[in-house]
C-alpha cells in the first residue's frame, strides 16, 4: 500500500500547524531525510497496532527475491509458537508478541533489514559489497564481497545472514526491492500488505504520516517512532501500541550513526602517515648525530691522552 | 656452496646462469631437514599438522559451518579473535624493537632484532594468512587491493593495506639475513640500504595497524559488554602490542636458548640476561601507560556500576591478575635484577594479552546471549596446525640462515662454506 497525495493532505491537515512546525524545524542533529545527492529517500513506515499476522509480506517477499519455499507455509499460524530470526532464506519474518493493554489481541512485529541512514554494514564493508544507495536501499554486491562478515559484527539490528554451510558463501538480507523500486514499483512485502501496516513512500513524508497518528491517538502508541533517531535514523520506521523492548526491537541503540564511531580513528590515519615518519627520521638523525659526536669525542680524548706523557 | 667457490677458484667469472643454478641447488639442499626426524616435537606436530590440513580440506569443501562453531549471532570465532587478533598484537614485539636499536640506537638488543623481525614476519604470514581460512570467499582477498572496489571508510580495509604492506616492510628487514645466507653481498648491501626506510615505515604501519584492529570493534558498542569497548580500544590495543609484542620476545627467548643452544652466538649469551632486563623495563612502562588509560575508561565510563556482575569479576581477573600483577612482578624483577623473574612474568602478561582480545573479540562480545560461542575442537585444532607449521618454518631458518648472529661484513669472492663460517666470521670482526 502507498500513500496518496490526498490521504496524506488529509492526515497531515489534522495535524495542522503543530505537524508542519515539527517537520520544519527538525531536532538539533535530526536524521538527514535526502542523500548526499538531493535525492528524497525512500521508506517504509511499520505500524504494529495494524499488523495482523497474516505473513503476506512474507510471502511476497519470498517469491520476489525467488528464495527457496519454506517447509512450514506461509498459512501456517504455528510459526509464532517461538521467535523466528531472519536467515539466509526469508529476509524478513512476522513475530507473534503478548498484548499487555488486551491479552486477546497479541501484537505482530516484522524484523528486516533497516537500512539505515548511515549504514554499519556499509561503512564497515573493505571492498564496498554493501552499498547505500541514493534512494535508501542498502544493497549487496555478491561479486565483490570476500566473506569477512565484519558487517554481521558491525550491523546493529543484527542483519546481514552468511551461508555457513556453502563452499562459496554470500551474505543475505532485504535489499528494499532495490530493483522494483527502480522500475517504479514499491518492494513486494507493501505492496502485498492488506491492512497498511506496512507503508511505502518517500521518508519524510512517512515521519510526518508517523507523527500525525502519534498526535491524533495518543492513547493508542507509544509517544516515539522508532527508527527516527536510533543509530543515526534508520529507512524503515517503526510506529508501537507498547514499548519497543516488548516487541523484540533493540533497545540500546544510540543516536550516533555509526560511521562516526570510526570516523575520528579514521581521519587520524594520514596525520600518522605524515608525522610518525618525519618525526623518526628526525629522531633517527639526531641520535645518530650525537653518537658520532660523542665517539669522536671519545677518540679525540684518547688521542690526547695518549699524547700527554711524550 | 662448494661448485661455485671451484668456479671461483678456476678464475673465470660465473655467468648468471652458473649462478642461478647454483642458488637453486644450494635452496634445494637446504630444504632437505636436518637432524633426527622422529623426535617427540615432529611427531606430535606433524599428526596436529596432518590431522588439521584434512580439517582445512573439509572447510574448503563444505563451508565454514562443517568445522566451525560459528553462527549468524557470533560472525568471529577465535580464528579471528585468536589467530589474527592475537597473533598480530604478539607480532609487535619487531616494530617495538626496531624502534629502539634503529632508531634510537640501543645497541644493547641488537643481538635478538633479527629473531624477533623473523618471529614478527612469519606470525604475519601465519596467523594474518590464516584470516584466508576464515574468508567465506578468500579468492574475493584481493578486490581492496587492485582497486575495484575500495571501502575506503572501512577500518579493516585499513588494516588489510598494513598486512599486506608491513609483511613487505618485515620481509625487507629481514631479507639481508637471506642473502647473506645466500651469500648475495651485492643484494645484501642493496637490501642494508633499504632498511632504514623500511623500519620507518614499517614502525608508521603497525602503529596505525595495531590500533586498527581495536578500532574494528569500534562498531559494535552494544554488543561488547562495557567493560570493554571504549573510544579509547585503538588507543589501548596499540600499548598493550608494546608488551604483547616484549613479552613474546622474552618468552621466544626463553624456548629458542634451550632449542637452538648451538645457533647462538657468544654475543647474545653473554648478554642474554641484561637483554631480559632491559626488554622488562620496556614492558613495565607500556603497562603503567596501559593501566592509565584503564582508569581513565574507568572513571570516564563509570564502569564501577558493572563490577559487581558476574562480567564485572571476569573484567577483576583479566586486570588485576594479568595486567596489575605482571606489573608488579616486573618491578620486583627489575630491583632484584632476576632475569628469571622476568620471564616468568612475560608469560603472564602473554597470557593477559591473549585473554584480553578474546574478551573483546568473542567473549564480551554478545555476552548477553543465551546461546554462546565457543570453539569447536576442530577450530582449535587447526589454530594449533597454524602454529605448528609456523614453528616449523622458524626452526628452519633459524637452523639455516644468520639469525643470531650479526655478520658485519661478508667479503666479496669469499663465500661462506655454511652459517658456521659466518657464525666464526662474526665472532672475529
Amino acid at each position: 500500500m502507498t500513500i496518496s497525495r490526498r490521504n496524506f493532505l488529509k492526515a497531515a491537515g489534522t495535524a495542522g500547524g503543530v505537524l508542519l512546525a515539527g517537520g520544519a524545524n527538525p531536532a538539533r542533529g535530526a536524521a538527514p531525510q535526502t542523500s548526499a545527492g538531493g535525492v528524497e529517500f525512500n521508506g517504509m513506515l511499520i505500524d504494529t497496532t495494524k499488523c495482523i499476522g497474516c505473513r503476506a509480506c512474507e510471502e511476497a517477499c519470498n517469491e520476489a527475491n525467488h528464495l527457496p519455499k519454506p517447509i512450514v507455509s506461509f498459512d501456517s499460524e504455528s510459526v509464532f509458537e517461538k521467535t523466528r530470526d531472519t536467515t539466509t532464506g526469508a529476509f524478513t519474518v512476522v513475530n507473534r508478541f503478548p498484548n499487555p493493554k488486551d491479552p486477546d489481541k497479541p501484537i505482530f512485529v516484522r524484523k528486516q533489514c533497516m537500512h539505515c541512514n548511515q549504514p554499519a554494514c556499509a561503512s564497515a564493508c573493505l571492498c564496498r559489497a554493501m552499498e547505500k544507495t541514493r534512494e535508501a536501499a542498502v544493497i549487496y554486491h555478491k561479486d565483490r564481497c570476500m566473506g569477512c562478515r565484519y558487517c554481521m559484527v558491525a550491523c546493529p539490528f543484527d542483519i546481514p545472514r552468511f551461508e555457513y554451510n556453502s563452499p562459496t558463501p554470500f551474505v543475505w538480507k532485504c535489499i528494499f526491492c532495490n530493483d522494483r523500486q527502480k522500475r517504479g514499483e514499491q518492494p513486494a512485502c507493501s505492496e502485498a500488505c492488506p491492512t497498511g501496516a506496512t507503508l511505502f513512500g518517500k521518508k519524510r513524508d512517512l515521519l510526518e504520516i508517523a507523527k500525525t497518528r502519534l498526535y491524533t491517538e495518543p492513547d493508542k502508541y507509544v509517544h516515539k517512532i522508532y527508527g527516527e533517531h536510533e543509530v543515526g535514523g534508520t529507512g524503515w520506521l517503526y510506529l508501537m501500541g507498547v514499548p519497543e523492548e516488548k516487541l523484540g526491537l533493540k533497545t540500546n541503540l544510540p543516536t550516533t550513526p555509526y560511521p562516526e564511531l570510526t570516523s575520528g580513528f579514521l581521519y587520524t590515519v594520514p596525520l600518522v602517515f605524515v608525522l610518525w615518519p618525519s618525526l623518526l627520521i628526525g629522531l633517527n638523525y639526531l641520535i645518530k648525530e650525537s653518537k658520532e659526536s660523542k665517539e669522536t669525542e671519545e677518540t679525540e680524548e684518547k688521542e690526547a691522552s695518549h699524547g700527554n706523557p711524550e | 656452496m662448494a661448485i661455485r667457490s671451484d668456479v671461483m677458484a678456476a678464475g673465470g667469472a660465473p655467468t648468471f646462469a652458473q649462478v642461478a643454478g647454483e642458488t637453486v641447488r644450494f635452496i634445494l639442499s637446504e630444504l632437505k631437514p636436518k637432524g633426527k626426524m622422529l623426535t617427540p616435537f615432529n611427531v606430535i606436530t606433524g599428526v596436529i599438522v596432518l590431522a588439521g590440513l584434512v580439517m582445512i580440506v573439509i572447510r574448503f569443501a563444505y563451508g565454514l559451518g562443517a568445522v566451525s562453531n560459528l553462527s549468524q549471532n557470533y560472525p568471529w570465532g577465535i580464528w579471528i579473535g585468536f589467530d589474527v587478533v592475537t597473533g598480530v598484537a604478539f607480532a609487535g614485539g619487531a616494530y617495538v624493537l626496531c624502534f629502539v636499536v634503529h632508531i634510537l640506537k640501543f645497541k644493547k638488543f641488537e643481538p635478538i632484532v633479527r629473531v624477533t623481525v623473523l618471529n614478527g614476519f612469519l606470525a604475519y604470514v601465519f596467523y594474518a594468512g590464516a584470516l584466508l581460512l576464515d574468508l567465506g570467499r578468500p579468492w574475493n582477498v584481493i578486490n581492496p587491493i587492485i582497486g575495484n572496489a575500495f571501502g575506503l571508510s572501512s577500518v579493516l580495509f585499513l588494516v588489510a593495506w598494513h598486512f599486506l604492506l608491513y609483511m613487505i616492510c618485515e620481509f625487507l628487514e629481514f631479507s639481508p639475513v637471506v642473502a647473506e645466507w645466500l651469500n648475495w653481498p651485492k643484494a645484501r648491501r642493496i637490501l642494508m640500504g633499504l632498511s632504514t626506510g623500511a623500519v620507518i615505515f614499517g614502525i608508521t604501519l603497525s602503529t596505525l595497524h595495531q590500533s586498527g584492529l581495536g578500532a574494528l570493534f569500534l562498531l559494535a558498542p552494544t554488543k561488547i559488554h562495557p567493560l570493554w569497548y571504549s573510544h579509547n580500544i585503538p588507543v589501548m590495543f596499540f600499548v598493550s602490542s608494546i608488551f604483547a609484542g616484549l613479552s613474546m620476545v622474552m618468552i621466544e627467548s626463553f624456548f629458542t636458548q634451550k632449542a637452538f643452544k648451538d645457533r647462538i652466538g657468544h654475543e647474545l649469551h653473554a648478554a642474554h640476561d641484561s637483554i631480559l632486563l632491559g626488554l622488562g623495563k620496556g614492558a613495565v612502562g607500556a603497562l603503567f601507560a596501559y593501566i592509565f588509560i584503564k582508569l581513565i575508561d574507568f572513571v570516564h565510563y563509570k564502569q564501577w556500576v558493572h563490577l559487581n556482575t558476574p562480567m564485572g569479576y571476569w573484567y577483576l581477573f583479566e586486570i588485576v591478575g594479568f595486567v596489575v600483577l605482571p606489573t608488579a612482578l616486573f618491578l620486583q624483577a627489575i630491583r632484584t635484577r632476576n632475569p628469571k623473574l622476568v620471564q616468568f612474568t612475560a608469560f603472564l602478561t602473554a597470557a593477559g594479552v591473549i585473554l584480553n582480545r578474546l574478551n573483546v573479540s568473542v567473549i564480551a562480545f554478545k555476552w548477553y546471549e543465551t546461546v554462546r560461542y565457543y570453539p569447536s575442537w576442530m577450530e582449535i585444532w587447526v589454530t594449533l596446525t597454524i602454529i605448528s607449521m609456523e614453528l616449523w618454518v622458524f626452526r628452519w631458518v633459524i637452523n639455516r640462515m644468520p639469525v643470531f648472529v650479526e655478520t658485519h661484513e661478508v667479503v666479496e669472492g669469499q663465500p661462506a662454506e655454511d652459517a658456521d663460517v659466518i657464525t666464526w666470521k662474526a665472532s672475529d670482526s
